[in-house]
């Protein structure tokens, strides 16, 4: 029977080789809760068990039930009738067993019902859900709104809204995009009104493009200061559906479509506010977009590994000029590059996972401590600022790699792949979205540059170099040190520059340096558990590290023609 | 609402699905060792069906294996989709037995045990040595009604049920006065796949034949005695009878009990009549080849 875990080799090899001693510890405690839960962990070891067990259990459900579910989902799609929404039969009953199966909590602390998974984990499920159906995953990937409320709700918010989460007795939506708020949100106007007589908060206005709006909990962005036009003026509210919360329409989608798209209109509606007044955007829905983002890595990650699977199966089995396609060059290196930098993204992603755990884990116990000690700080900051940095890295390779995949996987097919009788088509539809929502690529690279320019990536690099000791290990970790002469010097030109349009221009180039060295790292760390991780490593070294070289000549190349000519190529009048 | 008092049998069986050269021994026995064990598949349904009429109606679901102590692990499988209890009776004064020894055995351990059940499931037929006689001759045994080939229980109330039975052509309504024994199709339902807690918390459940194995993993315990305290504490020690613990007389089970005997062993190669067109494309093949599969032919 087809299992996405146990089948996947990558994922076992990853999986089965990275300590997450450091996270588990960090996330039990002294483990105290195993005498108060029968399910809880009663030590690392046993830890990693209960994670193989629970994940053989989503790449079950995923690959027996959920996968051929999909096609008939996308056809179906989600149905909206006068202001109500139905998820398509698929979908449904999807949601149904893995509610069943308490998979709707899954990180969440055991008080409030959850399974209390670290992210790491999570991750490889959200993988393994995406791949079976990557619009299945905008509903299993809604519980970063349960982990909003966990970390900046009150104790009788949580109670109130987390149990019905992990039970799956209510999903959730953050309904942040407005018509005029897109990636710029701190131009979002829905208003919230502070009612002085009875003291309550209520929202008026429209929020557009919300991911199961029709959702019972939400998490609404609203101005809460009139008069102010920015994002210091807005706060965070969570939304129990009622009647005077309106779904206008849904959207007729390019692809995910088991995932209704929601225009919602609020009508004087009942607002509860999340933390402090002001902090809404600037530390709650960063820390939301944040989970978020590296769950849509973790969906591009999902798509990209479906994609391949179906071209592999297809190149296969065709044959033209009387031989399997899939010896031709030109085809075997479309499947080869997709193999290789489906193994990078997933590395990269699931460390970014796994340096979020810690970055939570010692933020929280920062919170706790009163009297926190200087390695405490250090600790916080150092995985504070390593994760907004790989965050975004993992969400633009994961999500621009989904794409090219399913093109590149499409194009083996050949006219058969445009035709809706092979799944590739759906994958190429699907992965669209996944570059764009939650930050687009340009996006991510914005989000990241600071980090790169301050050289974050410098003290993990050192660190993982005193790892890199084996024989095998040793030419290639020489290499990396190498090209990351490259970006330090690319750094210091970029910074000496000191030009503002000339960093954003090349920024991109910058970051996909850093991204590539970082992912150069992870392949030569994870390449001695395999000899086929070895070979892998070896082409990914081959192919990607002269692109590093490139982007240093382009970036260091002092050339200004595009910023200095686009504006009278494009924008003047006819 | 009443609570009803369910129980069902449920197999270890090799996985004849996955077939191989080496799947018989020279003596015409099933040779375990060459196939994984898995859950019968019809006694999932079988579970299945208790389950939702425990969810529907009220009531507890007791699962019953007779087997060899690996057999532990479909009684794991059904607490991890939500069985109340589980009991393993193991003994090697078992083994040998036959459809007719194994309904006597599983009779005892019903009429010891839980002697006001009001619905036994089973499986329709083990896909080992697919007889398809246990279910049948237990009931016969406890002198209840049974129904064969169920698909769904339209009905249920203190003192009857009302079912859809599978027959040729099409299916059939029947009543059946309480206590019944009903066994059921892999067309009955779709099984759950196991919850996340349970298989959480029972994954480390044993019973007294694996306390040695579990040792090692618990450093706090030095002897089997102090861990099986621990584990029942925990709510995950399962209880094993063996043939005293359910009164069942030496000369009905096992070999002793067990009138059928194996004359001969053959290779039978299947010569069809007729014949069937299989369309020269990729798609007929591929069907073809399922259906082979299916037929536990290839």
């Amino acid at each position: 029977m087809d299992n996405f875990f146990t089948d996947n080799q990558d994922i076992q090899l990853i999986f089965e080789n990275t300590d997450l001693t450091e996270v588990i510890d960090l996330k039990e405690g002294d483990y105290a809760e195993a005498d108060e839960y029968d399910f809880a962990f009663t030590d690392a070891q046993d830890a990693k068990e209960g994670c193989r067990e629970v994940l053989t259990l989503i790449g079950e459900i995923a690959a027996q039930i959920i996968a051929p579910l999909a096609p008939e989902v996308d056809e179906e799609g989600a149905h909206f009738d006068h202001g109500t929404v139905t998820y398509a039969k698929g979908t449904q009953h999807a949601m149904d067993v893995l509610k069943n199966s308490n998979l709707m909590g899954f990180t969440l602390p055991r008080k409030y019902g959850g399974l209390n998974m670290p992210t790491f984990i999570y991750t490889i499920a959200v993988e393994m859900v995406s791949q079976a159906d990557a619009s299945l995953m905008n509903l299993f990937g809604l519980q970063d709104i349960g982990d909003t409320i966990c970390e900046f709700g009150d104790e009788e918010q949580k109670m109130r809204y987390l149990p019905q989460f992990s039970s799956g007795e209510a999903t959730g939506a953050m309904a942040l995009t407005e018509p005029d708020a897109g990636s710029d949100l701190q131009a979002v106007q829905l208003k919230a009104t502070y009612d002085e007589s009875d003291g309550t908060w209520r929202l008026n206005g429209v929020k557009r493009f919300i991911t199961n709006g029709c959702g019972d909990i939400l998490l609404v962005l609203a101005r809460s200061e009139s008069g102010t036009k920015d994002g210091r003026g807005l706060s965070m509210f969570i939304v129990e559906k009622d009647e005077s919360l309106v779904v206008r329409r849904i959207e007729d989608k390019l692809g995910i479509h088991g995932s209704p798209t929601c225009e919602l209109q609020f009508n004087n509606t009942l607002g509860h506010l999340v933390g402090k007044r002001r902090m809404g955007l600037i530390r709650y829905v960063m820390a939301l977009m944040n989970g978020a983002r590296l769950g849509i890595a973790a969906q591009g990650l999902g798509i990209a590994q479906a994609a391949y699977l179906e071209g592999l199966e297809y190149a296969r089995a065709r044959e033209q000029f009387g031989k399997a396609i899939i010896d031709m060059p030109l085809v075997y290196e479309m499947l080869i590059s997709a193999r290789v930098n489906i193994e990078a993204a997933r590395m990269l992603t699931y460390d970014s996972s796994r340096i979020v755990d810690l970055k939570k884990s010692y933020d929280h116990l920062l919170e706790k401590s009163e009297k926190p000690d200087r390695e405490l700080r250090a600790q916080a900051k150092y995985y504070t600022s390593l994760a907004a940095l790989l965050t975004p890295m993992a969400k633009y390779f994961s999500t621009e790699l989904a794409n090219k995949t399913a093109y590149d996987m499409l194009q083996i097919h050949g006219g058969t792949g445009y035709m809706r009788d092979f799944n590739i088509e759906r994958h190429y539809r699907d992965a669209r979205i996944t570059n764009i929502y939650e930050g687009t690529t340009q996006l991510q690279y914005v989000a990241a540059i600071g980090g790169v320019v301050t050289r974050v990536w410098e003290p993990e690099f050192d660190r993982l170099e005193t790892q890199l000791n084996d024989e095998w290990q040793k030419p290639l970790a020489k290499e990396l040190k190498k090209k990351r002469e490259l970006l330090s010097k690319a750094v210091d030109y970029i910074r000496e520059k000191n030009d503002h349009d000339y960093q954003s221009y090349y920024q991109d180039k910058l970051v996909e340096m850093a991204t590539k060295l970082y992912i150069g790292y992870l392949f030569v760390k994870y390449g001695v558990f395999s000899d086929e991780k070895k070979k892998t490593a070896a082409i990914f070294f081959e192919k990607e590290m002269p692109i590093i070289e490139e982007h240093y000549q382009v970036v260091t190349s002092g050339k200004t023609r595009v910023i200095e000519e686009y504006a009278d190529l494009l924008k003047a009048e006819d | 609402m009443p609570e009803y008092k369910m129980v069902v049998l449920v197999k270890q069986v090799p996985d004849t699905k996955n077939i191989t050269g080496e799947a018989m021994k020279a003596d015409g026995t099933v040779n375990r060792a060459a196939l994984p064990a898995v859950f019968n598949p019809e006694d999932l349904h079988a579970l299945e069906m208790a389950l939702q009429v425990r969810e529907k109606y009220g009531g507890t679901v007791t699962v019953i294996s007779m087997g060899p102590p690996s057999a532990v692990e479909v009684l794991k499988d059904a607490l991890y989709r939500g069985a109340d209890r589980v009991f393993l009776i193991s003994d090697r004064a078992f083994a040998g037995s036959d459809t007719l020894a194994t309904s006597f055995a599983l009779k005892q351990a019903i009429q010891t045990k839980f002697p006001d059940v009001d619905i036994v499931f089973c499986g329709r037929q083990a896909i080992d040595g697919d007889t398809a006689q246990v279910g049948p001759q237990t009931a016969e045994k406890l002198d209840i009604a049974q129904v064969t080939y169920v698909e769904s229980i339209e009905h249920l109330e203190k003192k009857k049920i009302k079912v859809r039975k599978l027959i040729d052509d099409g299916s059939e309504i029947m009543e059946a006065p309480l206590p019944v024994l009903l066994t059921v199709t892999d067309t009955a339902n779709e099984p759950r796949p196991y919850m996340a807690k349970k298989l959480l918390k029972y994954r480390k459940a044993a019973t007294d034949f694996g306390l040695h194995e579990q040792l090692p993993k618990y450093p706090k315990f030095k002897e089997p005695e102090a861990l099986k305290k621990h584990l029942a504490g925990k709510g995950i020690f399962i209880e094993m009878w063996n043939a005293e613990d359910i009164g069942a007389d030496p000369g009905q089970i096992g070999f002793a009990g067990s009138p059928t005997m194996v004359k001969k062993i053959e290779s039978i190669t299947l010569t069809g009549t007729g014949f069937k067109e299989i369309p020269p494309t990729d798609e007929g093949i591929k069907d073809f080849v399922a259906e082979l599969i299916e037929d536990h032919v290839w």
